[in-house]
């Protein structure tokens, strides 16, 4: 067990200086550099040159790229240009609200996706079945856009029930109660919004993996043992169909820290997503390779716990 | 006490194709005594499997009508909860593939176990674990102990089917269905298998049904045989009876198929088992199988006749049949 989470932790390592240099060359591939559009164009070239020398920007690839790691590594990401703060205060903030943001649409998307998939996947072709699959169809279908702003505008506009944008309320003190109320109304309507459209996909596959799972042999054996339906289907068929979903799960806790583009600009919610969108077409370059960075970052540590958590639930799946 | 394990009358397993049923099962009647072992044999197809399951009651969508009396209980109109209490205990099944027979994400002691605790609510942990090792060393399984806490694939498949039958025979049932239990495996573990079977026969004291497409293993273990075609019984006797004398065209056939020594070509049968939705339902269901016969000899409507005590076939054109001229000729040709 051990053993192979070590090994899988030697394999992450490469994965992630691989990532670190492909997203450098991709920086420096952009055109322009840190200084072009930031200083007034009546400049003497001169002065702008010798900033470039002080700054580093015209030493050699490997040199800038060396000084950037360091950099990285001591969680110095450089300065944003646009909000005039280091980078990795600026990305904290966002990044506490991204993960709120998520963690709560896990949780929705969770509490719907299993006991629907499990309905529906324990009486596969009856009414409910099918009431059930035809609501996956349209999540398919429906783009995330979509359902946010009709979303927005039945229970925020219409009925007034929850905030349009935002995070919080202005005018509260952190800490308080009243505070903590505010952040998590602004949270419910982005939260469930997405949970209903990233939902679908997880009931169709939980469901296709308990129809899968009644027919195999080893539920047979356990009706000859005298097993009740109620425990056939909790100790054998449930067990075995949560395994795939299990192993999703890491990949669904990358997107913890990435945060939905879609939805925080619909919602005007100051996270990840926005934040990501804003730097690129702001060309806030030392933010945008940040953040792609902490993306790549979570991808690959999403993967990682996928399989981590794999080999802790399926047994043939661990090295001896 | 009467010595009747197991009385099944006019027993029909139908399944639904499109919007009909069709029997797989049909019209079977059998008895079973104490400490018998009856062997059920038929080519693939014939029906032998789907008996078996509608004993255990183990078809999830099938009509089954007639009877199936288990020390006088009728299991056919049985409650799921009365069911669930015979399943496993007084009834115990062994299939035919111990590589997907078992759960593959729950130990190998915890399998076991579960059949215990399910019949057993009583049992400590500690009494039931004491058994579970009780019982793989019963089955022939080395270290116990440690295979107690392995998983099936941790396992070769003769060890997995040993530890299927450990599972069937953990509650010491008076019926014992095994449904071609070697089929799945290397000659050298068949007979070992085999050997389990009779040894753990002669310690419980339980009635076997053997469902086998092997004559071999069904002239080792049997007592009594039942031969099955397309869904009915078409000969039920003795097995030294039935070996020495069979008497249906089928039964007759089938023992032809064993290769002998010195013998060039398998002697083949005739076309294939028709399938469930293109049975013929009236007259003799073999006689598409065996052309050459003048179909005036076939009964209308066949039964099982005794023609000896305990000796039964179905249908009279047993007297009439001999083995084709072309059959005899492709035999000696070699046409496979």
């Amino acid at each position: 067990m051990w053993k192979f989470i070590v090994r899988r932790l030697f394999v992450t390592f490469p994965q992630i200086v691989i990532l670190s240099v492909i997203i450098f060359i991709l920086a420096q591939m952009m055109p322009g550099d840190a200084l072009t559009g930031l200083i007034d164009p009546n400049i003497d070239p001169a002065a702008i040159e010798e900033q470039r020398e002080r700054l580093g920007l015209n030493n050699p690839w490997y040199v800038q790229y060396s000084d950037w790691v360091k950099g990285v590594v001591q969680g110095d990401l450089g300065q944003s240009f646009r909000y005039k703060m280091p980078v990795s205060d600026l990305i904290e903030q966002r990044m506490i609200n991204t993960f709120w943001l998520s963690l709560l649409t896990l949780i929705f998307t969770y509490a719907m996706a299993i006991p629907l998939g499990i309905i529906s996947g324990r009486w596969n072709d009856t009414w409910l079945d099918r009431a059930i699959t035809g609501y996956t169809y349209i999540g398919f279908a429906a783009p995330l856009f979509i359902t946010a702003l009709l979303m927005v505008w039945v229970f925020g506009f219409h009925f007034g029930w929850f905030p349009t944008g935002g995070s919080v309320a202005p005018g509260l003190t952190p800490g308080t109660f009243e505070y903590f109320i505010s952040k998590l109304q602004h949270l419910l309507l982005p939260a469930f919004s997405m949970a209903v459209i990233t939902t679908v996909s997880t009931v169709q596959y939980l469901r296709s993996e308990i129809i899968d799972t009644k027919q195999k042999d080893f539920i047979v054996t356990a009706r000859a043992k005298g097993a009740p339906e109620s425990r056939v289907y909790n100790r054998h068929i449930f067990r075995n169909s949560l395994l795939p979903i299990a192993a999703f799960f890491g990949y669904e806790i990358s997107g913890l820290i990435g945060g939905s583009i879609f939805i925080e600009s619909i919602f005007s919610f100051p996270g990840m997503g926005q934040l990501f969108l804003d730097s690129v077409l702001l060309r806030d370059y030392s933010v945008v390779t940040s953040v792609v960075l902490i993306f790549g970052i979570a991808a690959i540590l999403g993967a990682l716990l996928s399989d981590i958590i794999l080999s802790i639930v399926d047994p043939r799946i661990r090295i001896k | 006490m009467s010595n009747k394990l197991l009385e099944i009358k006019n027993l029909s397993t139908s399944f639904r194709i499109g919007d009909d049923y069709y029997a797989a099962v049909d019209d079977v009647t059998l008895t079973l005594n104490k400490n018998e072992v009856l062997g059920i044999v038929g080519e693939s197809g014939s029906g032998k499997s789907a008996l078996a399951f509608s004993i255990m009651r183990l078809h999830n969508r099938a009509k089954i009508e007639g009877s199936i009396l288990l020390n006088d209980q009728d299991i056919v109109d049985m409650s799921a909860a009365n069911l669930n209490k015979l399943r496993g205990d007084d009834m115990a099944m062994i299939f035919q593939d111990p590589l997907t027979a078992l759960n593959p994400l729950m130990e190998i002691g915890e399998q076991i176990s579960e059949a215990l605790l399910l019949h057993n609510p009583r049992m400590t942990q500690k009494q039931r674990k004491q058994r579970v090792i009780e019982l793989l060393n019963l089955v022939g399984i080395p270290r116990p102990e440690f295979v107690y806490e392995q998983f099936p694939h941790e396992l070769s498949g003769g060890m997995r089917q040993r530890v299927v039958i450990a599972i069937a025979i953990s509650n010491k049932p008076e019926l014992l269905i095994a449904d071609e239990p070697t089929t799945a495996l290397d000659v050298t573990i068949q007979a070992q298998i085999l050997d389990l079977i009779r040894k753990l026969k002669e310690e419980m004291n339980a009635g076997i049904i053997l469902i086998t497409h092997d004559l071999g293993v069904v002239a080792e273990m049997a007592d009594r045989v039942a031969v099955m075609y397309a869904g009915q019984i078409v000969e039920i006797a003795e097995v030294h009876t039935l070996f020495e004398n069979p008497l249906h065209p089928y039964t007759k056939s089938l023992l032809n198929s064993v290769p002998t020594e010195g013998q060039d070509k398998l002697h083949v049968i005739q076309g294939i088992v028709p399938s469930l939705k293109n049975l013929p339902r009236k007259g003799c269901r073999f006689a598409s199988r065996i052309p050459w016969i003048d179909a005036s000899v076939h009964e209308e409507n066949p039964v099982l006749h005794e023609v000896k005590p305990g000796h039964f076939v179905r249908c009279s054109c047993h007297t009439h049949f001999y083995f084709s001229e072309e059959s005899k000729e492709a035999e000696k040709n070699g046409i496979s």
